[in-house]
């Protein structure tokens, strides 16, 4: 066997476990639900073709549109505050200190506390009578709140607590940070650029690669994020005002087992994060910027 | 010729006083950093200070307003107490080795298993074999990253439960023996594409096979990438709960999270229990973070993302 043979031969065997896994495990079930999509199935019984009907359900389906509008909620406050407070901490952490380190690791460590403990935890927190939210907020003399508890306050809470883990965007902007060469900060504060100026013209156009990274990441991660969170902290209430979008396809699938409603829930949130993120590429071009690239 | 000395002198006079208050303004800036930075720094630990705190009050004291922060008495008690309500650690009888955290750790250990191998084969034939559709087949597995995995949750459900495997650790299992996650292989690929080729070559001009270099060769060279998929892989699993809710439903085989969750159902007027069972949960992760520190940076490094 000649040498290009024997690799292209390997080359399959090392791949082979990845394309199986891709076919049934992803590839397929993609496929398969596309068709659940056209069928009514309550797993008891046979599926039944059904046309059009879970679409037509879905557009008449007053939850499915609270559902998106609450993600939606989610993700335009979450992933820019998230973004904005990741870039913020890393900045700061990017400043030759004493005990640096230090202040890595504990702005780090909320962001790797399991979901699930820090979901119990944040219960107790946001508690209206004895909670550490109320106790806080009573030290600055504010009235007390109903935090997750009362339904115009339920999401904003819920976007407190995912703050909380921002150290994990900072880690990613500080790696970024550290890529941008000090002479470029040197040259420009040589020519008197004052570092708001600095800031703007430097630091934030070579980070622009990680921040769109992180952008895109940040979106597709949380419009499908939250459930753990919502699951334990709230099912989905007061009066649905944190039914997430994925909770609300869990509920469909695995409480109601409706499974071609929820496909098609599932199918019409992947094209509108797909669509997204395609806008984000094309607008990527004006503000994104590659080091090497040619203009 | 004057006039250039006498400028060349002010400006070097002026120099020297710009730069010691720059020196000052600095250390002033520095200063004003430790203080904001600690201030927030409280902030974010303050709900550890209040889940230790609360874990150790006695039962009824976490209902005093204005709170008491350091609990008196301290009752340790309340950790072997929360833990024996389930079967966290020692297994119930008649399961038999099943407790939620051997189920955690052998779904954990199984997955690592498979994912540490058929993701660094699948990184080999990425970075190394010359293969016509090389890069079409990588974008492929790339693309999987950016897609939201709830498309896949139904079917794949219905797929596992024509298998029978429903209520079977399989479902949690058996797919990472399939390719281990395409951010996996990512992750080993760009370590792999590090190593230089020199290495190889020799054994591949003495005959040795694929299998061969990347066993003895490729492996031993990657622990650092192998160690963080490692690292990542045990903070998804300790983490994971929407895979044991939909797959695991007696109680026997449930894990770590879903236990904890069921707690909370059934215990979760009790803070102090509820907060000693949640520390529990945490500590090993923190143990594991200040220990594998490094492999947490290397896995950024190598990627730009966090495990996620």
């Amino acid at each position: 066997m000649t040498l290009p043979r024997r690799e292209a031969r390997d080359a399959l065997l090392f791949l082979a476990p990845w394309i199986i896994g891709f076919v049934v495990f992803t590839a397929g079930p993609m496929i398969a639900s596309i068709v659940l999509i056209f069928t009514n199935w309550e797993i008891i019984t046979p599926p039944t073709f059904a046309g059009l009907a879970n679409l037509r359900h879905l557009i008449h389906d007053p939850l499915f549109f609270i559902a998106l509008g609450n993600t939606l909620f989610y993700v335009v406050f979450y992933v820019p505050l998230y973004l904005l407070l990741a870039l913020l901490i890393a900045l700061a952490m990017n400043v030759r200190l004493r005990g640096i380190n230090f202040y890595r690791v504990l702005y780090y460590l909320p962001s790797q506390t399991p979901v699930i403990a820090s979901a119990i935890l944040w219960i107790w927190i946001y508690n209206p009578d004895y909670g550490l939210a109320n106790v806080v907020l009573q030290f600055f003399h504010l009235p007390p709140q109903q935090w997750i508890f009362d339904p115009n306050l339920s999401k904003p809470s819920l976007i407190v607590m995912g703050l909380w883990g921002a150290g994990g965007g900072m880690v990613i902007f500080l790696a970024g940070l550290q890529g941008i060469p000090e002479s470029l900060h040197e040259a420009a504060a040589i020519d008197g650029a004052a570092m708001v100026r600095r800031f703007f013209s430097i630091t934030l156009p070579m980070l622009s690669p990680v921040i769109f990274f992180q952008l895109i990441i940040g979106i597709v991660g949380t419009f499908t994020a939250g459930f753990t969170q919502v699951y334990v902290m709230t099912s989905g209430g007061p009066s649905n005002s944190t039914l997430l979008y994925v909770l609300y396809i869990y509920q469909n699938g695995f409480q109601f087992f409706h499974m071609g409603y929820a496909s098609t829930l599932a199918w019409v949130l992947a094209l509108i994060i797909m669509a997204i993120t395609a806008v984000q590429f094309r607008v990527a071009q004006s503000w994104v910027h590659y080091e090497g690239d040619l203009k | 010729l004057a006039n250039i000395v006498l400028r060349h002198r002010t400006q070097s006079r002026t120099a020297a006083a710009w730069r010691a208050s720059r020196r000052s303004q600095k250390r002033l800036g520095h200063l004003l950093l430790h203080v904001v930075l600690i201030a927030f720094g409280v902030l974010m630990l303050l709900p550890f200070a209040w889940l230790v705190s609360t874990s150790l009050k006695e039962q009824g004291t976490e209902l005093v307003v204005p709170p008491v922060w350091i609990p008196n008495p301290i009752v340790w008690q309340n950790y072997p107490k929360a833990l024996s309500q389930l079967p966290f650690i020692i297994p119930a009888p008649g399961t038999g080795w099943h407790s939620l955290l051997n189920n955690t750790l052998f779904i954990t250990g199984a997955t690592l298993l498979g994912a540490l191998t058929t993701a660094s084969m699948a990184a080999y034939a990425f970075s190394r074999l010359r293969f016509r559709w090389r890069s079409a087949l990588f974008a492929v597995c790339l693309s999987t990253l950016m897609l939201p995995n709830v498309v896949t949750l139904i079917p794949q459900f219905i797929l596992f439960k024509d298998l029978g495997w429903i209520n079977t650790f399989a479902p949690l299992i058996v797919p990472s023996f399939f390719g281990g996650g395409a951010f996996n292989i990512f992750l080993i690929r760009q370590f792999f594409m590090t190593i230089p080729y020199e290495l190889e070559e020799a054994s591949r001009i003495d005959g040795a096979s694929s299998l061969r270099i990347w066993w003895s060769i490729m492996l031993p060279l990657s622990k650092p990438a192998l160690g963080t998929v490692a690292i990542f892989g045990i903070i998804f699993h300790w983490n994971d709960f929407l895979g044991p809710l939909i797959y695991l439903n007696s109680q026997q085989y449930y894990t770590l999270a879903l236990g904890l969750q069921s707690f909370q159902g059934a215990y979760g007027g009790d803070f102090n229990l509820m907060m000693a069972a949640s520390t529990v949960m945490i500590i090993p992760i923190m143990v594991l973070f200040f220990f594998a520190q490094r492999f947490f940076m290397q896995g950024i490094a190598l990627t730009g993302m966090g495990g996620r």
